[in-house]
């Protein structure tokens, strides 16, 4: 019917000024999800405090400024802010195009640990370092932009309308592509990084419809390559250790169970209300190794007791909260494969960072998302945080 | 879900996105309980692991207290001495473990290196000695005696010696002054034991790992106030060890000093004679057997009547306490164990006992006053007495016809008391003793305090023993199984005792009462027991307890005097006391039996009593005794295998006695009497609780020539013993 044709769309729009547009109605700044903001930015925050509170004694770190850690967490925090709002700023949908792109890059920094210019810290092979002190793990990177490319194919078809669910095709292309980044970051070996990969693969399965086969059997193909590594021998010594002293944390409290050992009564000795910040004496006393990174949330445990923990794992909470509503509310499969990926990357890590540190899940080195500090993780989560932002900013106006 | 239909998503990612949103809950709450049960639940146990894990106690020990002699001259004292200890927490953070210092350090102080290292190990039960059983936080001393050069070359390489320090540190030392070593009296230290630490664990004076504790002697009687209190300083300290800050300092206490009633003079003097006399006594030969005394052991003790309190002790053989400072070496605590050297360790005024010979007839003539027999009635003091066939001689089976019981004490007439002995053994009921048997003569001797510790304040004091029917019924209650299986009747001198001893050695026979009225047989006695029995005769009958503290000073210059305390009197009246110490001072007069050895005493100036013993021992040769009294002291020696009485100790006794009161052997004043009168006064007492020591000449002793008796008009006086 010609008839429609005749509808014509208003080009009219008001003339308003920068600040009127900020708090228009429809304006991103009204749109964004602020309980998470404010949570992540909290967590950031108490971040820093706590290590600053970890590091204000460790004068072979801090080269001799007690606030050197807190500056860089803040620093690293701008930065992640920064990046946070780009992604925002960009979109996710706009990102979408450069998806590819961004995934070859981080395919190229990973690649390039395995070069001379990667460096060992802590047994393993997995920074780059730029010089100035600063240095960069691009497996943190790697997280995203595996989301960001499965997601991407995943959902092409889902979202044209072409299908109701990924074919297996997508899948296998999908996962093919996620493999390849995993298969280096496991020579690193950072083990730590690649189990967060296969539950980030995991949640991205799960949300984008892919068949039950395909979720139970990455479970399954999960399992059996853990028993294969195990007994082909690929892992060093100290992780094996790692695995045993989480068995038997009582085997070898001054080997590799002292960590388990003393982060727990880091935590133990906080009891309900913690012997306040920069009180603890297993903190100022420097007992828990890699307490401003791995094991941060000892600090918490300690100086800010049973009532500064749930804090943080409520926050935490909160963040993951509003990333499930997000994964829910947007219209395209998309955005809930990146928000699912996201929630599964954030879940299971800050789960294994805190059950390590509760001596519930061996020791691998993984940072509690905001808290710990490292800029390469911080950047990742602000990111994410980003992407989740966008996602949330462009849903339909009526939800 | 009101977004379903606009985003027209399938519901299996819906399902599978309510499914994310549980597990990642799921996730969160495991963390939180697990929190809840590792702060809450489990708290206190991990606070208590967290303070175990970063406090650590520093003991800065305090310095022991000085033992003093009645004057302030020290007997036991500290001295600096450079001390390289080695610190174990700086070592094992190297990473050889500390072996290159400890080799460097073995060639500057002359060591081999493996002996530095085995200084420095923890003790374990599998670690053989040498090796550390205090903190191992605590520095361990590698040697007490570097020298100036080792300690300087230590000190100016820091950078070759980390962990080593070289310092002047307070050790231990018994300086013995004036040649006063008081050995057995002073004790030693030794480092505590676990068991030790757990059983003061809770009680006011815990002890500390690094303690050093007093073993014997006054060094454990007083250990808790000679030691004081250490001074402990807890420090937080990081994963390092390294210091972050200071939660606890416990202010030490120096320990106190304290002063005994040992007069080191009279000491030197005592403990030089002793060995003298024994050295002399073994010169002679022994008429009973033949050969030469062995003199093995021996015991001087002297006393102040009026308190108790002990001026002088020596045992012999004695040892040099020095050898226990610094950890004793195992050949010299094998040496000082061993039998070949008769165990010096012994302290025989209160450890050795034996029968107590004619020295005991005070006992028996008390005992016979209490019995109803007046004390100056004639008694017959014939050659013998008869007792069913068997006849006991006399001394030298010598008669003196009838004599009151003063006579009997100054001849020692042993019939007299034989006789009074069978008596009141047959009154009592003989073999079958009456219900209510007197028992005068047992009773008596455990009413002078004889068969049971005096109390003095040394550990380890000896009960003697008392030979009452009581004591012989259990005795063969424990031994007449032995006896039993030995006795064969018809058989050899042994086998024949063993024999009467298996069929009625629970009986008390006559032939024992007879025995024990001249301190025979089965009775046995300390010199300590002696000297405060002979110590309440002199005083009117009060049994003090033995002391040889006299006062505590602490380092505030507080003094707390420790005050005579009596366990007793004696079991008889005035009149007796008065009679006893009659016949004690006729002793030394003409015709007593000490008197050859007190010729040219002044005995209108100072009194003195005696009374000589000789006792035999089964198997040995004699216990010589001599038990000796003036106003103010007591003196009791024995030698034992050293002959008679007076013979082997009567030269030393008046030695002591004429160095004390300051005279010659004719009677004459020296003018340098060392001790006249007990010292009745403390030693002055600086405000800070410190003692100004007056000087001590070591004692000289007297030359042949002084030692020379007195030529007196008539014949020499009989030798008797």
């Amino acid at each position: 019917m010609p008839t429609a044709n005749k509808f014509s769309v208003s080009r009219y729009e008001p003339k308003k000024g920068p600040l009127a547009r900020l708090t228009a109605r429809d304006s991103v700044l009204r749109r964004l999800d602020y309980p998470m903001l404010l949570s992540g930015l909290a967590l950031s925050l108490i971040g820093s405090l706590l290590v600053w509170s970890a590091t204000r004694h460790r004068d072979y770190l801090n080269q001799g400024d007690p606030q050197y850690f807190l500056w860089r967490h803040l620093l690293n925090t701008g930065i992640g802010l920064v990046l946070m709002i780009g992604t925002v700023w960009l979109g996710h949908r706009t990102l979408r195009g450069a998806v590819p792109v961004l995934y070859g890059l981080s395919l190229l920094l990973v690649a390039a640990v395995l070069t001379p210019l990667g460096a060992t810290i802590n047994g393993a092979h997995a920074w780059i370092v730029i010089g100035g002190g600063f240095s960069l793990q691009p497996s943190e990177f790697v997280k995203i932009t595996i989301i960001l490319i499965m997601a991407a194919l995943l959902a092409a078809r889902v979202d044209a309308g072409d299908l109701e669910h990924p074919e297996h095709r997508t899948v296998v292309k999908a996962l093919c592509l996620a493999a390849a980044p995993m298969g280096i970051v496991m020579l690193m070996p950072d083990l730590g990084s690649v189990m967060v990969m296969v539950v980030i693969v995991l949640g991205v399965l799960l949300a984008s419809g892919a068949s039950n086969r395909w979720v139970l059997g990455l479970i399954g193909a999960g399992t059996a390559g853990a028993i294969l590594i195990w007994q082909l021998g690929v892992l060093d010594q100290y992780q094996i250790n790692r695995f045993a002293a989480f068995a038997n944390p009582a085997l070898d409290p001054a080997g590799a169970g002292y960590n388990t050992n003393q982060a727990r009564i880091a935590i133990g000795g906080g009891g309900l209300l913690g012997s306040g910040l920069f009180k603890g004496p297993q903190t100022t006393g420097q007992f828990v190794p890699e307490q401003q990174t791995d094991f941060v949330f000892t600090v918490a445990g300690e100086e800010l007791g049973f009532v500064g923990g749930i804090v943080i794992l409520g926050l935490l909470g909160v963040v993951l909260w509003r990333a499930c509503v997000i994964a829910r509310e947007t219209t395209e499969l998309y955005g809930t494969i990146v928000a699912a990926g996201i929630i599964a990357w954030f879940a299971f890590q800050s789960f294994e960072n805190v059950g390590m540190n509760l001596g519930i899940m061996p020791v691998a080195g993984l940072p509690l998302p905001f808290v710990s500090y490292g800029g390469s993780s911080m950047f990742a989560v602000w990111v994410a945080i980003g992407l989740l932002q966008s996602i949330r900013v462009q849903r339909p106006l009526s939800a | 879900m009101t977004n379903i239909p606009e985003t027209g998503r399938t519901p299996r990612v819906q399902i599978r996105l309510v499914i994310i949103q549980v597990l990642v809950f799921s996730l969160l709450f495991t963390l939180g309980g697990r929190l809840w049960y590792l702060q809450i639940r489990n708290g206190n146990e991990y606070a208590h692991a967290a303070r175990s894990n970063h406090v650590q106690r520093v003991v800065q020990p305090a310095v022991r207290g000085a033992v003093l002699d009645a004057r302030g001259v020290p007997l036991a004292d500290n001295e600096t001495r450079l001390v390289v200890s080695a610190s174990r927490t700086d070592l094992m953070r190297m990473k050889d473990k500390g072996k290159a210092v400890l080799t460097r350090l073995a060639g500057v102080l002359d060591m081999k290196p493996q002996d530095v290292m085995d200084k420095i190990r923890l003790c374990d039960s599998k670690t053989p000695k040498p090796c550390w059983n205090g903190s191992p936080y605590q520095p361990i001393p590698v040697t007490l005696e570097a020298t100036t050069q080792q300690a300087l070359q230590i000190r100016e390489r820091p950078e070759d010696f980390p962990g080593i320090t070289a310092e002047p540190t307070a050790v231990r030392r018994y300086p013995a002054l004036g040649g006063a070593r008081a050995a057995q009296v002073l004790g030693y230290l030794s480092p505590v034991t676990d068991e030790e630490i757990q059983q003061a664990k809770n009680t006011d004076s815990p002890h500390l790992r690094s303690d050093q504790v007093g073993r014997s002697g006054i060094e454990r009687t007083y250990d808790k106030e000679l030691r004081g209190k250490a001074q402990v300083t807890s420090y937080e300290v990081d994963n390092l060890g390294r210091v972050m800050g200071q939660t606890k300092s416990d202010p030490g206490v120096a320990g106190s000093t304290l002063v005994t009633s040992i007069d080191a003079r009279v000491q030197a003097v005592a403990e030089y004679e002793l060995a003298q006399a024994m050295k002399t006594v073994r010169q002679e030969t022994d008429n009973i057997t033949g050969r030469k005394y062995e003199a093995d052991s021996g015991a001087v003790v002297v006393m102040e009547t009026k308190t108790g309190r002990v001026v002088a002790m020596a045992s012999q053989p004695d040892y040099d306490p020095n050898a226990w400072v610094g950890g004793i070496s195992g050949a010299d605590y094998a040496r000082l164990t061993s039998k070949d050297s008769n165990f010096p360790l012994l302290n025989r005024a209160i450890q050795g006992q034996a029968p107590a010979g004619s020295i005991f007839k005070v006992v028996s003539a008390s005992a016979a006053v209490r019995a109803g027999y007046p004390f100056d009635s004639k008694y017959n003091c014939s050659a013998s007495y008869n007792m069913g066939g068997r006849s006991f001689a006399n001394f030298e089976s010598k008669g003196h016809g009838p004599i009151t019981l003063g006579e009997a004490l100054k001849f020692s007439c042993n019939t007299v008391f034989y006789a009074l002995g069978h008596e009141e053994w047959n009154r009592d009921g003989g073999l079958q003793p009456k219900k209510d048997a007197h028992d005068w003569f047992y009773r008596t001797a455990r009413e002078f305090g004889l068969g049971a510790e005096t109390g003095i304040d040394l550990p380890n004091e000896v009960s003697g023993r008392i030979p009452d029917r009581q004591w012989k019924k259990s005795f063969w209650e424990a031994n007449k199984d032995a006896w039993c299986k030995q006795g064969k009747k018809g058989g050899t001198y042994v086998e024949q005792i063993a024999y009467e001893n298996c069929l009625e050695g629970n009986q008390l026979k006559a032939f024992d009462s007879i025995n024990f009225a001249i301190g025979q047989g089965d009775v046995l006695v300390t010199p300590i027991q002696m000297a405060t029995a002979y110590a309440a005769i002199s005083n009117g009958g009060t049994l003090y307890n033995p002391t040889v503290g006299k006062a505590v000073v602490s380092p505030n210059g507080k003094v707390e005097t420790i005050e005579p305390k009596a366990h007793g009197k004696l079991p008889v009246d005035a009149k007796t006391i008065s009679d006893l110490d009659k016949g004690l001072r006729m002793v030394v007069e003409p015709g007593g039996t000490a008197a050859w050895r007190f010729v040219g005493w002044p005995q209108d100036k100072i009194p003195l009593r005696a009374k000589t013993g000789t006792a035999q021992v089964y198997g040995k040769q004699t216990t010589s005794w001599l038990a000796t009294y003036t106003d103010d002291f007591t003196i009791v020696m024995t030698i034992s295998q050293g002959g008679t009485g007076s013979g082997a100790s009567g030269p030393a006794v008046r030695n002591i006695y004429n160095a004390m009161y300051g005279l010659t052997m004719d009677g004459k004043p020296t003018g340098k009497a060392l001790l006249p009168k007990p010292e009745a006064q403390l030693p002055p007492v600086q405000p800070d609780g410190s003692i100004q020591a007056p000087e001590i000449k070591p004692y000289v002793p007297p030359s042949p020539e002084e030692l020379a008796p007195p030529a007196l008009a008539g014949p020499p006086p009989l030798r008797h013993d």
